[in-house]
């Protein structure tokens, strides 16, 4: 009897379709979202993610489509992230039906509209989301920045400072991406989920590198992470949600069964 | 017709309230989301939700007017706070450096930090307090008709109630602590969980809410 690890499937969309790349390239089409979370919710999701990844801002409107049919007829916790820039954004997130926006790069930007997106709506509505890539040698103490621009353009700014920052700045909660292993499938970067899990004390969701049931449970028991965040081992249903969340109780881990 | 009013004061997302009530709500049922006191007043009944920090909740439904219509709708009719809606009905709230609520039940709103995390020797619990929680039914009610003793319920929240009288603790929670997640006295019934977010038991809450009388 305790707080369960929630398991959120993510689904990235573009231009209202469900795509899944490898290192974001190779985008390969998974469907429509309203079926996939649909179809996530039945199978017992805690959550769903959505990352808008269209490209033209004009085309935007279709994923505030996308969460108010989602939001109509699932009845579970959604987030919604990718080019939530202005506080309008968060808004209009929050109006079709989100319960939590993901700030990315506009967060590196500037830091100052997670604080004024907290002050409005409330930290619990404001995820930061942290795109990291280790920067240290082999053989150095590990160092990881942030990244943006789908972990092509460095900033400088060192990962575990990061995340501090956007929980004094008022995140809620931490959505951690490696961008080292985002599309790899050989499991998430644990010793950077386990050093800002225990820098921050926010909840932080592991992402990026799931390739299997096991890496899973790691993000968890090793990573110490709160929640896990996966996309392409779900979409193409090589795995039920179901089955993630079986395969963690038998690794002792609390789920919502 | 009758009438499910939502309580709109600016705090939180009511969007998923309303959904999540619409697509329980009984024929004849109409779900209005609604700022007016003049609705609260004539609803036959009313959700209290709610989101935020206590200090703007409180400064809201003050510069609304909407103190004394919530508390008459909570003194005569099916009323389900929610969240936030149920940490103002108490007398006053820790957070914000101390904020005066609506005093409807006597109690103090506490901070989780304070509490959790004594024991160095351990992993640190996480504030908020966010994700799937089982809710233990420590009175048997309406409300939970349908709901198994013990279902997990969606929690997000930094501080949780903690009512002078325990005979209105309807459900309880365990995060290190144990504290109330659920309040019924007569025709109110409020709780910290949000039942708009817990898939299928929160939906049969909601269900529950719309068929209930207030006995």
């Amino acid at each position: 009897m305790s707080l369960a690890k929630r398991i959120i499937p993510c689904l990235d969309v573009d231009n209202g379709r469900v795509v899944k790349g490898v290192k974001f390239v190779d985008i390969r089409d998974a469907g429509d979202p309203v079926e996939v979370a649909r179809r996530y919710d039945k199978e017992g999701a805690d959550e769903i993610t959505f990352l808008d990844i269209t490209a033209s801002s004009d085309d935007r409107d279709t994923i505030v489509h996308v969460v108010e049919h989602v939001a109509e007829e699932v009845f579970i916790p959604l987030t919604v992230g990718g080019g939530i820039r202005k506080l309008e954004d968060v808004r209009t997130m929050l109006n079709a039906g989100a319960d939590k926006v993901a700030i990315n790069t506009a967060a590196v930007f500037n830091p100052d509209f997670v604080k004024e997106a907290s002050d409005r709506v409330g930290s619990q509505c404001i995820v930061v989301a942290i795109d990291a890539k280790q920067i240290s040698a082999d053989g150095e103490p590990l160092r990881w920045e942030i990244f943006t621009h789908g972990g092509r353009k460095p900033t400088g700014l060192d990962a575990v400072e990061w995340a501090r920052k956007m929980v004094e700045y008022g995140a809620g909660e931490i959505l951690l991406t490696s961008m080292d292993r985002d599309g790899t499938r050989m499991g998430f970067d644990i010793a950077l989920t386990h050093t800002i899990a225990e820098a921050v004390s926010v909840p932080v969701i592991a992402s990026g590198g799931v390739g299997n049931l096991e890496h899973l449970a790691e993000g968890v028991l090793q990573g110490m992470a709160d929640a896990v965040l996966a996309a392409s081992i779900f979409h193409f249903a090589e795995f039920s949600v179901h089955d993630a969340k079986a395969y963690m109780a038998g690794r002792g881990i609390e789920v919502r069964l | 017709m009758s009438m499910i009013a939502v309580v709109d004061y600016g705090m939180g997302n009511l969007r998923s309230v309303d959904k999540a009530l619409e697509h329980v709500a009984q024929s004849g049922q109409h779900v209005h989301i609604t700022s007016k006191a003049e609705d609260i007043v004539s609803a036959d009944r009313v959700v209290f939700p709610g989101q935020g920090a206590a200090r703007d909740c409180m400064r809201e439904l003050t510069e609304r007017h909407l103190i004394e219509p919530v508390l008459q709708a909570a003194r005569e009719k099916p009323f389900l706070g929610i969240c936030m809606g149920l940490q103002v009905l108490m007398s006053r709230s820790e957070e914000n450096d101390g904020v005066d609520c609506m005093g409807l039940y006597q109690g103090e709103v506490r901070f989780f930090g304070k509490e959790l995390n004594k024991d160095q020797s351990i992993e640190p619990l996480k504030i908020p307090h966010m994700g799937w929680n089982n809710v233990t039914q420590t009175i048997s009610h309406p409300l939970w008709h349908g709901i198994k003793q013990g279902s997990r319920f969606y929690f997000v929240h930094s501080y949780y109630v903690d009512p002078v009288n325990e005979a209105i603790v309807a459900g309880e929670t365990s995060y290190d602590i144990v504290f109330t997640s659920a309040v019924a006295c007569d025709n109110v019934f409020a709780v910290q969980f949000h039942p708009e977010k817990s898939a299928v038991d929160g939906l049969q809450l909601l269900k529950n809410f719309t068929l209930w009388d207030g006995q």
